[in-house]
C-alpha cells in the first residue's frame, strides 16, 4: 500500500481497442495521480466508456497496456476487481431487491463477510440519503434515487479507485447538483476517481485533471483552466437575428480578436477570442450597425470547456449526441458511427 | 508490456465460488417473492396442460398397456415443463445483461461461474416447486406412482438435472443473443420438435417411420422413458443410462461455451 502512493493511481501506455473497422480507442496515453479526479470528456462516441470498460476490466485492450492501483487490467483482472468500483451509464440495481438488499448482495460478493456487508450498506444508505427507503424494492425508486444507490453499490468495496460512466445523464438539474456535493465529498476522502462525462460544467466542477477525448484520441489535456487559457483571454459572444447572415456577422468583426472567429450558423452564433475586452464592445455594435445587422444578444464572458472543445475539434461536443451510445460491444448493426479517420 | 512491476495478486479461496453462487441465486429467487405473479403464471401454464391433455386428448390416445392417460402423460410433461422453465434461464441473463447487472457482476471480485452457476440453480429451485405443484395436480386427476417412493424421488430428480442441463443450453443462447425479445424467442422455437417428436405425448411407434428415428434418440424421448420407468415401472436401465448419457453430454458441451460467453460478454 505504501508505494501506492508513489505510483499514479491509473496510467496507461497507447491503449487500443477496435471494434471491427472502428477504432473506439486509438492510443491512449493517461495518468492520474492518486487521490485526484481525471476526467474524460467528449461526445458520445468518443470512446470514453471503451476506455472505462478495458480500465475496470470489462473489455480487454488490443493493445498497450494500463494499470490501476498498480495492478495490470489484464494479467491482474481478478486481483484489480477487489480494489475498484464502478457505476457504469446505467444504473445496475435490481429492481426486485430493495436498497438494502442491493448494497447486501454486493458487499457479500466484495466478500465482505456478512456483518460487513450489513453495516457498509447501512452506511451508504445513510450517506446517499436513503435509510428511508431502505426497505422498499427498487422499483419503486426514482432515477435519482437509482442513481445514488448505484453510487453506493459501487463504494461497498471501499475501492481506491473509483470509476463512474456518465453519472449524472439523464438526470434533472437538482439531481444533477446534489449527486455533484456527493462525488465531491467522496473524493475529500482520498479516493481516485475518473469520471466521464458529455457536461463541460460537470468536468469543470469535479475534475483536477481533463483529457479531451474525441475519435478514440486524446486531443487534449491539462487543467480545466489551461484549457480554458488555450482559447486565449475573453470570449466575445455574438448573436444575430438573423441566422442566415451569421457568416457576415464574423467576417464583420474577423479583425477585432485576437484569434479567428468560431461560427455557428444553425444557431447564428458567433464568438470571438478577444484581448481587450470591454473596450471593443461599442467598436462591435457600431460595425454590425453599419451593415444593418440586427443583434438579439451579445456577452463578454470568460471561455468555458464549451469553448475549448469547439476551438479544439471545430466541432460543438453535442454535435454527436444523436448518435448512438458508444460500443458496449462489438457493433450491433444500428446506428454506428462511421469510422472517423484520425483527427 | 509494462516496465513497473506489478502488485501480486493473492489467492482467492475456493469456497467462495458456492458462497458467490449462493448470494446469486439468493438474489434471483427474491424475484419470485417479490413479483408472485411471475411465479403464478409460470405455473399456470403447465397445471393447463396437465389438465387439458388429460381430458381434452386422453379418451382419444389410447396408449397400449397402459390403462390411464394420465399415468402415461405425466413423465412427457414433467420432461415439457422442464424445458419450457428452462427457456427463461436465457431470457433472464438478456436481461441482466440489458440493464447493466452483468456488467456490475462482472467487475466485482466474485467467482466468474457465481452468475450463470445461480442463475441455472435458482431456475432449478423453481422447476422444484413448479413440478411438485404438477405431481399434486396430477394426482388429484388419477395420476399414480405405481414403482415405489424411492423410484419416485428419483423421477423428480432426473426430471430436474435434465431440466438444468437444458438452462445451461438456454444460458448460451441467452448470452449470445443479448436482447430479452430475441432470447424469449431464440430460446423457444427449438424445443418445440424436440418436445412434440419424442414419446412425451403419444407412443414413438404411432409416427411415420423416419420420424421414428429422430425420436428414438432424442433427449426427451430417452428422459421421458426413463420417468415413466421411474413412476410406472418396468426396465430402468437403459433408458436411465441414455439420459445421464445425454444430461453429461449437454453439461460438457454447454457450460464451458456459456462460461465462456459470460467471460467475455459484451467484449
Amino acid at each position: 500500500m505504501g508505494g501506492m502512493l508513489n505510483e499514479a493511481a491509473i496510467v496507461t501506455e497507447g491503449l487500443r481497442r477496435s471494434f471491427g473497422p472502428i477504432k473506439a480507442v486509438d492510443g491512449v496515453d493517461l495518468a492520474a495521480p492518486a487521490g485526484t479526479v481525471l476526467g474524460l470528456l467528449g461526445p458520445n462516441g468518443a470512446g470514453k466508456t471503451t476506455i472505462v470498460r478495458i480500465l475496470t476490466t470489462l473489455l480487454l485492450p488490443d493493445g498497450g497496456s494500463a494499470r490501476v492501483a498498480g495492478y495490470n487490467v489484464v494479467r491482474d483482472a481478478e486481483a484489480l476487481r477487489s480494489v475498484i468500483g464502478l457505476a457504469g451509464q446505467y444504473a445496475a440495481v435490481d429492481e426486485n431487491l430493495t436498497g438494502r438488499e442491493n448494497l447486501d448482495l454486493v458487499g457479500r460478493l466484495y466478500h465482505l463477510g456478512k456483518d460487513e456487508a450489513r453495516r457498509r450498506a447501512d452506511e451508504m444508505l445513510e450517506r446517499f440519503e436513503l435509510t428511508d427507503a431502505a426497505n422498499r424494492t427498487v422499483k419503486t425508486y426514482s432515477g435519482g434515487m437509482r442513481r445514488r444507490l448505484d453510487l453506493g453499490a459501487s463504494l461497498v468495496g471501499r475501492p481506491q479507485v473509483l470509476f463512474l460512466d456518465e453519472p449524472t445523464t439523464g438526470l434533472d438539474p437538482r439531481s444533477r447538483f446534489s449527486l455533484w456535493d456527493v462525488i465531491r465529498e467522496l473524493v475529500s476522502d482520498g479516493t481516485t476517481l475518473l469520471l466521464t462525462t458529455q457536461y463541460m460544467e460537470e468536468a469543470d466542477r469535479l475534475a483536477d485533471h481533463v483529457a479531451v477525448i474525441d475519435g478514440g484520441r486524446v486531443i487534449a489535456e491539462g487543467t480545466t483552466d489551461e484549457l480554458k487559457s488555450r482559447v486565449g483571454g475573453d470570449l466575445l459572444a455574438l448573436r444575430v437575428a438573423d441566422r442566415g447572415r451569421t457568416a457576415e456577422a464574423a467576417d464583420a468583426i474577423a479583425d477585432l480578436g485576437s484569434g479567428a472567429p468560431q461560427v455557428l450558423s444553425e444557431a447564428g452564433e458567433v464568438s470571438l477570442p478577444v484581448a481587450q475586452g470591454a473596450s471593443l464592445l461599442a467598436e462591435v455594435v457600431r460595425r454590425l450597425d453599419a451593415a444593418g445587422l440586427e443583434i438579439s444578444d451579445l456577452a463578454l464572458r470568460r471561455p468555458t470547456l464549451d469553448d475549448v472543445f469547439l476551438a479544439l475539434t471545430g466541432h460543438v461536443a453535442e454535435a454527436d449526441a444523436g448518435e448512438d451510445q458508444e460500443p458496449g460491444g462489438p457493433p450491433r448493426g444500428r446506428g454506428r458511427r462511421p469510422a472517423r479517420s484520425s483527427a | 508490456m509494462s516496465t513497473v512491476a506489478s502488485r501480486t495478486a493473492p489467492r482467492r479461496p475456493l469456497r467462495w465460488t458456492f458462497t458467490d453462487a449462493a448470494a446469486v441465486t439468493r438474489r434471483n429467487l427474491y424475484r419470485y417473492v417479490r413479483v408472485p405473479t411471475l411465479l403464478l403464471f409460470s405455473t399456470i401454464q403447465p397445471v393447463m396442460f396437465v389438465l387439458l391433455f388429460t381430458y381434452v386428448f386422453g379418451g382419444a390416445i389410447l396408449v397400449p398397456g397402459v390403462k390411464h392417460y394420465i399415468d402415461f402423460l405425466m413423465a412427457g410433461i414433467l420432461v415439457q415443463t422442464v424445458i419450457f422453465g428452462s427457456t427463461q434461464t436465457g431470457v433472464a441473463l438478456a436481461e441482466d445483461m440489458s440493464r447493466g447487472m452483468i456488467d456490475r457482476f462482472r467487475s466485482l471480485p466474485m467467482a466468474r461461474s457465481a452468475v450463470l452457476a445461480g442463475r441455472t440453480l435458482s431456475d432449478t429451485v423453481r422447476n422444484l416447486f413448479v413440478v411438485c405443484l404438477m405431481l399434486v395436480v396430477g394426482i388429484l386427476v388419477g395420476f399414480r406412482f405405481h414403482a415405489g417412493f424411492v423410484p419416485a424421488l428419483g423421477a423428480v430428480a432426473l426430471a430436474l438435472a435434465f431440466g438444468l442441463a437444458f438452462s445451461w443450453i438456454s444460458a448460451f443462447i441467452g448470452l449470445s443473443v443479448r436482447d430479452v425479445e430475441s432470447a424469449q424467442a431464440a430460446g423457444f422455437v427449438w424445443v418445440f420438435p424436440l418436445v412434440f417428436a419424442s414419446s412425451a405425448f403419444v407412443p414413438v411407434a404411432s409416427m411415420p417411420g423416419w420420424l421414428q428415428a429422430f425420436a428414438r434418440v432424442n433427449p426427451v424421448t430417452v428422459t421421458v422413458n426413463a420417468l415413466r420407468a421411474l413412476t410406472l415401472g418396468g426396465p430402468i436401465t437403459k433408458p436411465l443410462l441414455q439420459s445421464l448419457a445425454w444430461i453429461a453430454a449437454i453439461l460438457l458441451v454447454f457450460v464451458p461455451l456459456a462460461v465462456n460467453r459470460y467471460r467475455r460478454a459484451a467484449g
